[in-house]
């Protein structure tokens, strides 16, 4: 079952990936000058409150010890205790998360129904006006500075008009229509310029596959110019495009990390930045993997789409 | 009313002309075989049938398919004649097939787009068009991906797109020329079989006179743009009027002249040379698994001789070539130049590689184009341990470049700015410049038109005399091989299957393979006799 | 010549020039308070207005683009100067184990966007200018690094690198005499294009405060603090943000400028 196997190398990779990762950014962490437990107690603590507290949040022990029970924590949903929330990071990330991946599928869904129809309509009428202004349009996108382009929009659509709100989150519990509404100028802003890329990618891969032999074989069998693109250009000009949905996807939470701030959501890019600045580095530490493993599970999904689409790689593997 | 008639064809590309009023006629169950070298306009002459225009392509004239003056027809119409009433099959191949669709769908492909029948009837009817090219339903099931064929079974999935709603006209350009001499001869027996049965016309598109002088009714030459002549074959080999038609015909069987002052001592010599390449593991503790490219191979090349070395893609001669060239280490076996190892240790030996140098197939990738003509063709000074400087360097250069029949100026210039004839001379400059003994020819000839190719032979004969030069010929073509070699060497998976003087195996071979070979070669007529 | 190209590098000669200026001329001094001239809308005065300390936007334009011009020129100059050895070492010996280790370690990198490795290196060591350059330019490590691989694979197939084996040279001797000078096109235009990510991603590093520190302006950090006020004072978000825009789009066009003019497939098109 060569499928199979493809996928079963593939999650090999991905966990040996996350292994290097997750040392990595321990090890960062733990380079870190001072004593976590010393700060949080201020200056006068007693040595015996001190190793206490160290004991609570798993200071102790050698580098190795700490590492394996960081990880094995992780493993089993526990990331720790905030130094300065003193509540568990899994419940602090735990509510975030619920604002954060939403926006991020928003963004990537927005971005992808955007720049697919609009790449592949610049691609099948080349050098037309269409083209053309399609792509001076990509062209703004690609350059314009996602929070700005989100400034912008607050003073039009938010102080201006009073169609949306300038900042906040209303909550799921308000319902999912108002949820999604707060989250619209923040995902529209960081889908613009990720749809802008990703129409361009869309357009010169579609242009690069029309001009292979098969199109043309595929038309001396009858086929028109757009038949020709949706039969058999499309599909194969699809895999460089999956490659960068997926780099996008890094782009967009971190970039969701910076929009965050310009709305005032309350998501895991405004915990990380309190948390920097209150040295609360289990935090930071969690959220950097959690992020880390989003990055590297959906270039792991992308791999898998790869094979889905391109037989040629099932094989070799 | 002919079946195909193209009058007065003009055509231009962004304004600058291709074809210069070109007329010709294909009657149905005839085949017409167009000839040209590169640049003739006789791949242009059946994209304007086709109405498949590349881009800023402009066609004047008139070309009627079955009555359908196809200039004046409307892209909507000319779809639904292409693959109905016209098919094509195209050169390379490889490339030519969807790389991420199944064989089957795309057969059926050409039955769905112009026939309103169900999927089921289609995928039958594709299976009959496979089964009518030679890929039965046991080996080649219509799931089968094309990037799990080899070259001239995807050529045979292309045709059966081409003929899967039996056309009238079946256009095929250079259908052979990306493929071995075995399997072309297959693949145009294919062809004419197809042509007889369905009393289609074929319009045969080649480079190489003596594909279409086996198989044509009729023969077009083509030259620049323009129809030089034409006329019924064979009967036109008799009597060519043109001068560039003599001149290709001559070209093509070329033979330099030469002198031979072959000597009895062996100058390479190889002894049970075995090269294994790792196989990449199929599972993770599998054993280790070896592929055997060379199996065994002994010869010897004599001082002052013309060596040919004889296979099809894949039998291990590119393999052979680096191991002699000391490029990779070999399993087992020795080779020597002069007496001395070629490898010894784990490092190449330099005063070996010193006397030998090599000239490749493409003279397109041959050279680093960042570089001057100076630079590459003194680069292999580098295997001299002190170099010549100053006066004495640029003595050599200028020697190598004129007995290749170049200028010193040329030195300066960079290699875009040579045709592909004059490129292949620089590269033989390249080989000349440390005066090596041996010089190995991998495909030497082969990318060449054949008036080029022609002269580049003559240039090899008179280096041979002047230089007292031993020259080992790799290649495909046999017909080269034929025409300049004193033996010959018949390489088959690895192994050399048979060894002898040239005329001897041509006209007796031995072995099987030999035979097959040599029959598949196709002839010009009045060689064959 | 190339339209593209032109527009391009006129736009970003602009602001390289502004930079380059701004060491010995601004029109007023960046770094004094000017309170009673505080938040002035753009006029003959101040050309871009001024903000709320009463500083010269158009001044502080001019010495933000240095910031950002820096940031983006040493990152870019980090990714290509281990990137491109690591990738032409990787094409050289492909297949070996170091070239799997190569590229294991750029597939890490690449796990880690450069927010959240200046996330890292600003909750270790605080925040500045420097983080954002290591931060962008370790991210660019592994871009130029695949970039020069792929490409490099490609072109040790060629004939001409055989021919320079069978002259005896070595992987190393190869790799810079033949297959560096035959990438450069592909450098050139991927620098530029790096740089515009460059100058976008200092930005927004500066946008939240992990870039630039105060006093040193900078773009990203001018729209930071112009946030609170830009519903009564919208060109102190204005000028800074088409600063970015324009620079990157020049940077932008210039790439797809040279990337016309280098192909060589189409330069062979036109000889």
């Amino acid at each position: 079952m060569p499928v199979l196997r493809f996928v079963l190398k593939r999650l090999a990779s991905l966990v040996l990936s996350l292994a290097v990762a997750s040392v990595v950014i321990f090890l960062f962490v733990e380079v870190v000058p001072g004593d976590p437990a010393a700060y949080m107690l201020g200056m006068n603590a007693q040595e015996d409150t001190l190793n206490a507290l160290r004991e609570e949040l798993g200071l102790n022990g050698s580098l190795m010890q700490r590492y394996l029970s960081w990880v094995a924590g992780m493993l089993q949903g526990d990331f720790g205790t905030s130094y300065t929330y003193r509540t568990p990071v899994s419940e602090m990330i735990g509510e975030r998360m619920w604002i954060s991946l939403p926006l991020a599928i928003y963004a990537l869904t927005l971005s992808t129904a955007i720049a697919f129809p609009a790449g592949i309509w610049a691609a099948s009428k080349r050098g037309s006006v269409a083209d053309v202004s399609v792509m001076g349009l990509t062209q703004l996108g690609v350059a314009i500075p996602n929070f700005w382009f989100a400034m912008l929009m607050v003073l039009v659509f938010a102080i201006n008009l009073r169609w949306f709100s300038a900042g906040g989150f209303a909550g799921w519990d308000a319902g999912f229509l108002p949820a999604m509404k707060s989250l619209t100028l923040p995902a529209v802003a960081l889908a613009l310029p990720q749809a802008s890329i990703l129409a361009r990618v869309m357009r010169s891969s579609l242009l690069d596959t029309l001009g292979e032999d098969y199109i043309r074989t595929a038309r001396a069998k009858g086929l028109s110019r757009r038949q020709a693109l949706w039969r058999h250009a499309l599909r194969n000009a699809l895999i460089p495009v999956l490659t960068i949905i997926g780099l996008q996807f890094s782009f967009l939470m971190a970039g969701a990390i910076i929009i965050e701030n310009v709305f005032f959501l309350p998501g895991l890019g405004r915990m990380v930045f309190q948390s920097i600045s209150a040295r609360d580095l289990i935090v930071v530490e969690s959220v950097v993997m959690l992020l880390v493993f989003a990055v590297i599970l959906v270039n792991f999904l992308v791999d898998i789409a790869y094979a889905m689409v391109d037989p040629r790689l099932r094989v070799r593997a | 009313m002919s079946l195909l008639e193209i009058t007065g064809l003009n055509m231009e590309i962004h304004g600058t002309p291709v074809l210069r009023d070109v007329s010709l006629c294909i009657e149905a169950g005839q085949i017409v075989g167009i000839i040209g070298e590169s640049g003739s306009g006789k791949s242009m002459t059946a994209f304007s049938v086709m109405q498949l225009l590349p881009e800023g392509g402009q066609a004047r004239g008139t070309v009627r398919l079955s009555g359908h003056d196809m200039l004046a027809l409307p892209e909507e119409a000319l779809c639904k004649l292409r693959g109905n009433e016209v098919g094509m099959v195209f050169q390379e191949p490889m490339t030519a097939l969807n790389p991420i669709q199944q064989i089957g769908a795309q057969v059926a492909e050409t039955i769905l787009i112009h026939e309103s029948v169900s999927r089921s009837e289609a995928f039958t009817r594709a299976r009959e068009a496979l089964n009518r090219c030679e890929l039965p339903e046991d080996k080649f099931p219509m799931s089968r991906y094309p990037h799990e064929l080899s070259g001239g079974q995807r050529q045979r999935v292309v045709i059966a797109m081409a003929i899967a709603l039996q056309p009238k006209l079946l256009i095929a350009d250079e259908p052979t020329t990306a493929l071995d001499v075995t399997t072309q001869a297959e693949v145009l027996r294919l062809l004419k079989r197809l042509t007889a049965e369905d009393g289609m016309g074929l319009m045969l598109i080649t480079h190489d006179l003596a594909v279409v002088a086996d198989m044509a009714d009729h023969i077009v030459i083509m030259r620049a743009g323009e129809v030089v002549e034409s006329g019924p074959c064979p009967a036109l080999f008799d009597r060519m009027q043109h001068p560039y038609s003599r001149a290709l015909l001559a070209a093509s069987d070329h033979q330099p002249d030469r002198q031979e002052h072959v000597l009895k001592e062996p100058l390479l010599s190889l002894q049970n040379v075995v090269r294994d390449y790792a196989l990449p593991r199929s599972k993770l503790f599998a054993k280790q698994g070896y592929f055997r490219a060379v199996n065994g191979v002994s010869f010897n090349v004599r001082r002052g001789e013309n060596l040919g070395l004889v296979g099809e893609s894949g039998c291990g001669k590119s393999t052979l070539t680096r191991a002699i060239l000391g490029l990779e280490q070999v399993q087992g076996g020795s080779i020597t130049l002069d007496g001395e190892a070629v490898f010894s240790g784990k490092q190449p030996n330099r005063a070996v590689r010193r006397k030998m140098q090599v000239v490749f197939q493409d003279p397109y990738g041959s050279f680093n184009p960042r570089w001057t003509v100076r630079r590459l063709v003194c680069e292999p000074f580098h295997l001299l341990d002190t170099p010549p400087q100053g006066d004495a360097r640029e003595a050599a250069l200028s020697q190598a470049l004129e007995s290749v029949g170049l200028a010193t100026e040329d030195a300066d210039k960079y290699i875009h700015e040579f045709s592909g004839g004059q490129r292949q001379r620089i590269a033989i400059a390249r080989a000349l410049i440390i005066k090596p003994e041996l010089i190995i020819l991998d495909e030497a000839v082969s990318a060449l038109d054949v008036s080029i190719r022609a002269q580049i032979l003559d240039l090899l004969a008179d280096l041979g005399a002047r230089f007292g030069l031993t020259y080992l010929f790799i290649s495909h073509d046999l017909s080269v091989v034929r025409n300049v070699c004193d033996r010959c060497l018949v390489m088959q998976a690895g192994e050399i299957v048979e060894r002898g003087l040239t005329a001897d195996i041509f006209e007796r071979p031995q072995h099987e393979y030999t035979k097959q070979l040599i029959a598949a070669v196709p002839q010009l007529p009045g060689k064959a006799e | 010549m190339n339209r593209s190209l032109v527009i391009g590098a006129a736009l970003s000669a602009v602001f390289v020039v502004a930079a380059l200026v701004s060491f010995v001329w601004v029109p007023y001094d960046v770094t004094a308070l000017d309170i009673p001239n505080k938040l002035q809308k753009p006029g003959f005065q101040h050309l871009f207005g001024t903000d709320h300390f009463g500083r010269d936007i158009f001044s502080m334009i001019m010495v933000g683009a240095r910031t950002s011009i820096a940031v983006a020129v040493v990152a870019v100059g980090i990714g290509m100067l281990i990137g491109v050895p690591l990738g032409l070492a990787a094409a050289a010996r492909k297949g070996s184990l170091m070239d799997e280790f190569i590229m294991r370690g750029n597939d890490l990198v690449f796990a880690f966007p450069s927010l959240l490795i200046a996330i890292m290196i600003t909750a270790v060591f605080g925040a500045s200018a420097v983080n954002a350059i290591i931060a962008i330019g370790v991210f660019n490590i592994p871009v130029f690094a695949r970039l020069v691989r792929g490409a490099a694979l490609s072109l040790w197939t060629r004939d001409y690198v055989l021919a320079a084996r069978v002259s005896g040279k070595g992987a190393a001797r190869i790799s810079f005499e033949h297959i560096l000078p035959n990438v450069t096109n592909l450098l050139i235009v991927q620098g530029t294009i790096q740089f515009s990510l460059g100058i976008l991603a200092e930005a927004g590093l500066s946008y939240v405060g992990l870039g630039a520190q105060p006093p040193t302006p900078s773009w990203g950090r001018m729209l930071a603090e112009s946030q609170t006020m830009f519903s009564f004072a919208p060109h102190l978000a204005i000028f800074p943000g088409l600063a970015i825009l324009f620079t990157v789009l020049g940077l932008n066009l210039m790439g797809d400028g040279l990337r016309d003019v280098l192909d060589p497939r189409l330069r062979r098109a036109q000889r």
